[in-house]
């Protein structure tokens, strides 16, 4: 699968939740679009992915 | 001393009328009905001469440009949060002519706040919504203005930003930034939001750009300087980061949907 661009393997049966905690990303600092859609917060333990998935991941830090 | 403004329509008559910085600010004459081409107390202090909305916009279109201007004052523009991003903001955007503006804050101005944000000593107390509304009036009093002093959440999002083309991301805290995000972006399907993603410190403004990482998700910052590292929020690396997202909104306004 792509994720931000790059391709990496997807492990069978991985969720969004589990390529977040591979990355060490904290899953109430992102946005997650996968093929096209926001995925929203509620369904990241239970997101499917595949190798023919492109997914997009955005980290906030503070300030503004 | 005043300098001669450019000419858009402000009559030579009352130009010449406002007093050298060695007269009164004022004489005595207050009725309210007058229409003399001095500054008196009966003038609206934001507006002592009176410069009529016609005024104006024909020198934001001598600027901008008929065309440009007519995409601006159809825009309707959100801003949540109205803090170091947000209230920098909604100052460009008020000085583009956009020609709504949505503003949302919970927060009242605190002295902690004038290092960086729009306001003044004598804002302090005030609600943000309130003290900016003020300033963007000083500016441009005809554009239509709708504050909302509440605490934007998962629930209310929608509502508040539900009439928006554009919607300014200027919270502070990263987690109410992904909330706000992945709210308006599953619930408004033709929103686009403009984001602030790091912008702490003092290091190069040179590391701060805008991308698109999403559909319908525009991003300025460095991505990187985080509030938790200890970087202190200091005036103009925030007005940079304010700056990208003001920038990207005027472009899509204008039809540009890049970066």
């Amino acid at each position: 699968m792509k994720v931000n661009g790059e391709s990496v393997p997807c492990a069978v049966g991985m969720t969004i939740l589990q390529l977040l905690q591979e990355r060490a990303l904290n899953p109430q600092r992102v946005a997650v679009e996968k093929n096209g859609q926001i995925v929203a917060r509620a369904h990241f333990a239970d997101e499917p992915l595949c190798d023919t998935d492109t997914v997009e991941l955005v980290q906030f830090v503070g300030g503004g | 001393m005043i300098t001669q403004p450019m000419a858009t329509g402000i009559t030579p008559g009352i130009v010449s009328g406002i007093p050298s910085a060695s007269a009164p600010a004022t004489i005595p004459h207050t009725d309210s009905a007058c229409d003399c081409a001095v500054y008196c107390s009966a003038r609206d202090p934001n507006n002592p001469l009176g410069i009529s909305q016609e005024e104006l916009h024909d020198a934001l279109v001598n600027r901008h440009g008929a065309a440009l201007q007519s995409r601006l004052d159809k825009a309707i523009v959100g801003v949540a949060g109205l803090g170091g991003l947000g209230s920098h903001i909604a100052v460009h955007l008020a000085r583009l002519g956009i020609g709504r503006l949505v503003l949302v804050d919970f927060d009242v101005v605190d002295i902690s706040n004038l290092n960086r944000q729009q306001y003044t000593l004598a804002d302090i107390g005030m609600p943000k919504t309130q003290a900016l509304l003020h300033h963007l009036q000083a500016v441009n009093p005809y554009l239509v203005y709708a504050p909302y002093t509440e605490r934007i959440t998962a629930e209310n999002a929608a509502r508040l930003f539900a009439e928006c083309d554009i919607v300014c991301e200027a919270f502070d805290h990263a987690e109410q930034k992904a909330m706000l995000i992945e709210t308006l972006l599953t619930q408004l399907p033709n929103v686009r939001i403009v984001a602030g993603n790091g912008m702490a410190g003092y290091g190069s403004a040179n590391a701060i750009g805008t991308a698109q990482p999403i559909q319908r998700l525009y991003v300025s910052g460095d991505g990187q300087s985080d509030l938790s590292g200890q970087l202190p929020l200091m005036e103009p690396r925030v007005a940079v980061c304010a700056a990208h997202q003001a920038m990207m909104v005027l472009r899509l306004v204008a039809g540009e949907q890049a970066p």
